[in-house]
């Protein structure tokens, strides 16, 4: 019976890495393909050799970034607050924090270009400047239910308001409380929340598309729509880059402190 | 006199349309040692509270060495406090936690690791600075927060119930050593307990709460003595609780289960026909007659127990039991359940509650 159940085991195994790997494996036999007749590595060759690829690439990763320090510095005080002062807000911001999911990431835009437009009170985009910092927040809003429901998770582990209140009995003002007590304690939370924005940011095509920024979303289409080889190639260097950002996470998560992992 | 240290002045508190402490004084000495004692919801965390900042008084005042401190923010009151629940930072070292005080306070690095090695040795755990809040017990954890709560120098120190997540041994050994350190340090301090037995053994004075009052407040020798009113010596010590009929008011006569005491002084104007609730602790009964004990009554015995160097002996006498402990003695066998006893009390112990 051990048998069986462990083949039956090993026969799921089996099917779900198939599943998972096959297509992986057809993608990338498919991408070594351009050269006639053998196998090469000239797809990838001209997609790093793209200066269009660096560039976009570039660009979408320092929007990340900034999109994962706004989201940072908006969330996690908001969390902290809502946890502390005003438990009985929380469902009402959860549903807040939802809404990205259901309006289509068009409709905010359009809202964006309709509201902050050249002749506008506020003309972001008036400016190159200003539409790339239009695009960070409209990023920080996307990546808003992942980032928050992550950050309040984390906030659970740990009692923020006994925390708090010895932090304040000990003479600390709020930053410090936030930056030396809270903001490390929910950190591995806050490293999935940015790895889900970074996940995000960078193969956004509405957007970057709409609001005409050189991302690497758009990049992407524009690729896929034009060449035959090239975004396979793309398509595993994105794998590749995903899986990098969760192996430095799980890496990262080893020096976080262990406060989470407490038992009692 | 000396101006108190610590001056709780009228305070009230209401959450709401509730009102959880009311018409609250208390003047603390300096150096004293002074215990909030209660049942669970009686308001003393609430007062504390108060003391540290967390609420605002709905009126009155608190104040520390002549100045209202009422309406300053917690982090400016220079007042140490330890949590229930410990609350040491899960991310920092043992070290840094006690060094948090410090650190804050802008204290050079060098003064700050001295200060923290001080502590470290205070609460004997010298060797623990770069072990994590987890890597620790609970009895560790607590005297941490200890150290962390002292280290930088506070005016008050206020505790509530910091042993009660302790297992029984621990609480006992650590609340000898928060008593011997604030009294080497000679710091201020008010402790919040729901365990009379802690409050008894540590504290210069108690302060019997109940119902958002202090209902009073003495030395632990005074409230267990001479409780002044029915709830506190309800609550403090085990209490042989009798209903007497004054049959003379004027030469303290008291009936009680039909045989007749005299409790001459005590009746504080009660006249003959009214019914009193009297109360002896058991360490004021003996089994027997005795020389000098005054008053007796008569019953069966009907329990034993047996706890090493006392007995504790249960008599019906009438219609009510009496606890009374005997000391055991290894000459004569303990005395058995059924048999006939007397029991013998000076009059003078006899609690008259109001
Ligand atoms: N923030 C609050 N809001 C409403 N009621 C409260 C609050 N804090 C305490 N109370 C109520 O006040 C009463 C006294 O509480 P507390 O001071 O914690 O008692 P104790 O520490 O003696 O157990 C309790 O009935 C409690 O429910
Ligand atoms: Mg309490």
């Amino acid at each position: 019976m051990k048998q069986g159940s462990r083949f039956w085991a090993w026969l799921v195994f089996g099917v779900g890495t198939t599943y998972f790997v096959l297509p992986l494996l057809a993608t990338f036999e498919f991408s070594l393909r351009k050269r006639r007749g053998e196998y090469s590595f000239d797809a990838y060759r001209s997609v790093f050799g793209d200066p269009n690829f660096q560039a976009t690439f570039t660009y979408s990763v320092v929007v990340a970034i900034f999109t994962i320090l706004l989201g940072v510095l908006l969330v996690v005080p908001t969390a902290y607050w809502i946890r502390l002062r005003l438990p009985h807000l929380r469902p009402v911001v959860e549903f807040i924090t939802l809404l990205p999911l259901v309006i289509p990431a068009i409709v905010i835009v359009f809202g964006y270009i309709r509201m902050f437009g050249s002749n506008s009170a506020l003309p972001f985009l008036a400016t190159a400047r200003g539409a790339d910092a239009l695009l960070v927040i409209g990023y920080a809003v996307l990546a808003l239910p992942y980032m928050y429901r992550a950050v309040d998770t984390g906030l659970r582990t740990i009692d923020v308001r006994t925390l708090t209140e010895a932090a304040q009995i000990l003479g600390a003002g709020w930053t410090t409380i936030i930056a030396r007590i809270i903001l490390p304690n929910v950190l591995i939370a806050v490293l999935s929340g940015a790895f889900l924005s970074f996940a995000i940011v960078i193969g956004e095509f509405t957007m970057a598309s709409l609001l005409n920024r050189p991302a690497f979303g758009p990049y992407l289409q524009n690729i896929g729509a034009n060449t035959a080889y090239e975004p396979s190639a793309l398509a595993l260097i994105s794998f590749a880059i995903t899986w990098g950002c969760m192996s430095l996470i799980q890496i990262l998560s080893r020096f976080a402190p262990r406060s989470a992992n407490r038992p009692n | 006199m000396a101006e108190p240290f610590l001056s709780i002045q009228q305070v009230r508190k209401a959450f709401g349309a509730t009102t959880v402490v009311q018409d609250f004084n208390l003047d603390v000495e300096p150096g004293e040692f002074v215990s909030f004692l209660g049942p669970s919801g009686c308001g003393k965390t609430t007062v504390l509270r108060m003391v540290a900042g967390f609420e605002e008084p709905s009126a009155g005042k608190i104040v520390v060495t002549g100045k209202d401190i009422t309406r300053l923010k917690p982090n400016q009151r220079n007042v140490g406090m330890v949590f229930q629940a410990y609350a040491l930072f899960p991310n920092l070292t043992v070290a840094q936690n006690i060094g948090f005080g410090l650190k804050v306070a802008g204290m050079p690095k060098a003064d700050a690791d001295r200060r923290v090695a001080e502590m470290l040795d205070l609460i004997k755990l010298p060797q623990m600075g770069d072990r994590y809040p987890y890597q620790l017990s609970g009895g560790q954890q607590q005297r941490i927060a200890l150290a962390r709560a002292i280290a930088p120098k506070p005016k008050l120190l206020l505790l509530d119930e910091p042993l009660s997540a302790l297992d029984a041994k621990v609480r006992v050994s650590l609340r000898e050593e928060i008593r011997s350190i604030q009294k080497k340090l000679g710091i201020t301090t008010v402790f919040v307990t729901h365990d009379q037995e802690e409050a008894l053994s540590i504290s210069d004075r108690i302060a019997v709460m109940y119902g958002g009052k202090a209902e009073q407040v003495g030395t632990p020798f005074e409230i267990y003595n001479r409780p002044a009113t029915k709830f506190v010596a309800n609550f403090v010590g085990t209490l042989n609780v009798f209903e007497g009929t004054v049959t003379d008011a004027a030469s303290g006569k008291v009936r009680v289960n039909s045989q007749e005491v005299s409790l001459q002084g005590k009746l504080n104007g009660s006249k003959s026909g009214d019914t009193l609730s009297l109360a002896l602790r058991p360490e004021a009964i003996s089994l027997g007659r005795h020389p000098g004990r005054d008053a007796s009554l008569s019953g069966e015995i009907t329990e034993v127990h047996f706890l090493g160097s006392v007995i504790r002996v249960r008599v019906g006498i009438g219609g009510s039991t009496v606890s009374l402990d005997t000391f055991n003695s290894p000459a004569s066998p303990p005395p058995a359940v059924g048999e006939k006893a007397e029991i013998s009390f000076s009059s003078g112990d006899m609690l008259v509650l109001h």
